[in-house]
């Protein structure tokens, strides 16, 4: 197997929460507290996990939008053979921009309200210079027409604020494809859309990725969207990866508490299907200063005494891909 | 929701989401790639300025306080455009030049121990000294008159030196929109630029400006501008800059910073650091283009403040200026009319009054914008 394009290793952020002058700060929000993770070409990730995990900082983290506090994310693309994300020069991280891009989740406010349709789906080719002004236009109407805005004049010159919110993500997708990048965070695309159009993004997404042969790191907290875009899926709580595997053995066989109760709330179109209800307790628990015993402890129904004296379990092989962080998933 | 396991490729599925108000019957149906052309995009432009215009205007219409204010700015700016033209066609420069033109009124003036009709008397002592030392109180002498009163001639009047109220009001008004539209324009690039970089950049530029903003906001700018004029030879560019630093660098840059704050942390930015966009091109294109509106509303303020400072400066003879309402106030106070103002009511009312009506109404004008650029103000 060839390379991963990304592979996050010890990825780490902490958000201080006493800001004093002098004082240091004591206090922190370990937003994400070390996942590893590795991307193929090509290849959909999901990320899977519950409000405040971590999922959108590690998406933040990738595309330079947020500093990680700690760890590393070794690239392998075209424009960047082989480089530190975290440890990026000027140019570097120019070369960046042309291959790592993001989609939103709110398609309403990621698009500028002053700016055309066609200005910002070409914003990106303009800022890294790349070919002429007729060429960047005649590249954005071929974006629009393949994110499914045909035909193109009728949308190109309009505001964000005359479309509709599918119509807005699509602009939102050509605006993200539009450099060709080798990889996208997409930051919960369909969350705030209605139920009704998100089957369309997906598919045209999806469609998208297989033509231009781009990987995804596809962030939800929803598992029927993550198991419908993706190849595999990492499930995060807290600020850890907890359990990664491909979609469809995760989907049937969850090793990890956690990802046995999300798996169980899926409605599956099948009513026959029976899995073990696993009782989780509680609510999440707060992720600052955690302790270094396992972060899911207080609501697992496994937590023994095991669980108590260790700390956080690391992520270990099961089955040939498909590793889990439980020292009773084995 | 529906998820299928198959993966089912489609790229074309927009017209099942039904866009708003039909974009589909577009305006040129037979063109299959867009139209890049100069002349479309400035179509484009012209089109969407047009429905903005329509859309604001029915806004600004609904405020009554809005409209009169623009009416009423209307009737200056129409003052201070006519006045070149009267003084090409109508009036004679000799009599009518509101700073060296000349024009006694000859009147018959009945000679009186103490005048109560200016304009028709003339005290004893002043008719023995100029005319004839034997005259007494009851006679006529035929006399120029300045100030003289209003007549058909002057409909305001001639000020203590002769010279035609109306000319001096209507160039007053020309220098009180050069003023107000330096001290605006000052202010509008002053303070949005100083707001926006505050709000995005934050850190020490955040704080740096924003102590300087306190400064700026502390420091009263009438006494600020006397001293300065003691120092440096103002005219009416520097103090609409002095007057617009003062107020950008001020007030105004901390209201446009929260604003440009609200703005700053909208996905659309992050979007565009994705896209590659550095810190400044950010501001420039995103930040800012966003803030604008706001920032023509506190742009009017600004002119209202302009307008009065300039009067009150030019009352003192601080400023170096050919003639200005202040300097027309100034010119009755220093022939010793001020504290006669009633009955020489065209040396004080019309300068006074228009100073006044003016400020007010470029502060009314914007209460009216408010409603139309400030979304919390409108209901949807």
């Amino acid at each position: 197997m060839s390379p991963p394009l990304l592979k996050l290793y010890e990825l780490q952020k902490h958000y201080p929460l006493d800001k004093g002058i002098l004082r240091k700060p004591s206090r922190f929000v370990h937003a994400v507290d070390g996942i590893d993770l590795d991307i193929g070409r090509g290849e959909s990730v999901g990320l899977v996990g519950e409000s405040g995990c971590g999922k959108t900082t590690v998406g933040r983290m990738l595309t330079l939008l947020a500093e990680p506090t700690n760890g590393s994310v070794a690239i392998r693309s075209d424009q960047l053979p082989d480089h530190d994300l975290t440890d990026l020069d000027k140019q570097d991280v120019n070369r960046l921009r042309r291959d790592v891009q993001m989609i939103f989740q709110d398609p309403y406010e990621s698009l500028n309200p002053r700016r055309t349709i066609i200005d910002a789906v070409t914003e990106p080719l303009r800022l890294q210079d790349l070919g002429s002004r007729e060429e960047q236009q005649e590249r954005g109407a071929e974006m629009l027409r393949l994110v499914g805005l045909a035909p193109p004049e009728t949308f190109a010159y309009r505001f964000p604020h005359e479309l509709s919110g599918g119509q807005r993500q699509r602009v939102a997708i050509a605006r993200a494809l539009v450099i060709n990048p080798s990889f996208v965070v997409c930051d919960e695309p369909t969350s705030m859309l209605d139920v009704s159009i998100r089957i369309s993004i997906m598919q045209l997404m999806r469609d998208l990725a297989e033509r231009l042969g781009v990987s995804y790191l596809y962030i939800t907290h929803d598992l029927g969207v993550a198991r419908y875009m993706c190849d595999r899926i990492a499930v995060m709580y807290l600020g850890k990866v907890v359990e990664v595997a491909r979609t469809e053995d995760l989907l049937a066989n969850p090793r990890h508490p956690y990802t046995q109760a999300l798996v169980s709330a899926v409605p599956v179109p099948d009513p026959t299907y029976e899995r073990p209800v696993p009782d989780i307790k509680g609510g999440v628990s707060r992720p600052v200063n955690p302790a270094p015993t396992c972060r899911f402890i207080d609501r697992c129904p496994w937590a023994d005494h095991t669980c108590e004296s260790n700390d956080h379990p690391p992520l270990e092989q099961v089955t040939s891909d498909h590793r889990v962080a439980c020292y009773h998933a084995r | 929701m529906t998820t299928s396991p198959q993966r089912t490729a489609t790229t074309t599925g927009a017209g099942a989401e039904g866009p708003p108000g039909t974009p589909q019957d577009g305006s040129d149906p037979s063109g299959r790639g867009l139209a890049t052309g100069r002349r479309a995009r400035l179509a484009n432009r012209i089109r969407v300025l047009r429905a903005s215009f329509r859309e604001n205007w029915a806004l600004f219409k609904r405020n009554r306080i809005g409209v009169v204010g623009l009416v009423v700015i209307a009737i200056f700016a129409i003052m201070a455009l006519l006045h070149p033209i009267l003084m090409d066609t109508v009036w004679d420069p000799e009599r009518y030049h509101p700073v060296v033109g000349y024009s006694a009124q000859e009147v018959e003036l009945t000679v009186v121990e103490e005048i109560e009709n200016p304009g028709q008397e003339i005290d004893l002592q002043r008719a023995q000294l100029r005319h004839d030392p034997t005259i007494q109180v009851g006679d006529t002498v035929e006399d120029t008159i300045q100030p003289a009163p209003p007549s058909l001639d002057h409909p305001l009047g001639t000020d203590p030196l002769g010279r035609d109220v109306l000319s001096q009001l209507m160039l007053g008004a020309q220098t009180a929109f050069g003023m107000g539209a330096v001290a605006a324009m000052t202010t509008v690039i002053v303070a949005t630029f100083i707001g926006s970089v505050a709000a995005y950049f934050r850190g020490w530029v955040d704080t740096v400006s924003m102590r300087s903003a306190d400064f700026f906001l502390l420091l009263p700018p009438i006494p600020f501008l006397i001293f300065l004029s003691a120092i440096y030879d103002l005219n009416m560019v520097t103090l609409g800059l002095v007057f617009g630093l003062v107020s950008g660098a001020g007030s105004t840059a901390i209201v446009l910073k929260s604003q440009a704050l609200t703005v700053a942390v909208k996905p659309f930015i992050d979007s565009a650091r994705v896209a590659g966009a550095s810190g400044m091109q950010v501001v420039l294109r995103h930040v800012i283009p966003n803030v604008l509106p706001l920032t023509f509303l506190y742009m009017m303020f600004t002119v209202s403040g302009a307008i009065s400072a300039e009067a009150i400066l030019s009352t003192f003879g601080l400023i170096d200026l050919p003639m200005s309402w202040g300097i027309m106030i100034q010119t009755a106070n220093d022939a010793g009319y001020i504290l006669r103002g009633v009955e020489y009511w065209w040396l004080l009312f019309p300068a006074g009054l228009a100073v006044t009506f003016l400020a007010f109404a470029f502060y009314l004008f914007g209460r009216g914008m408010d409603e139309v650029v400030n979304p919390r103000l409108r209901q949807r």
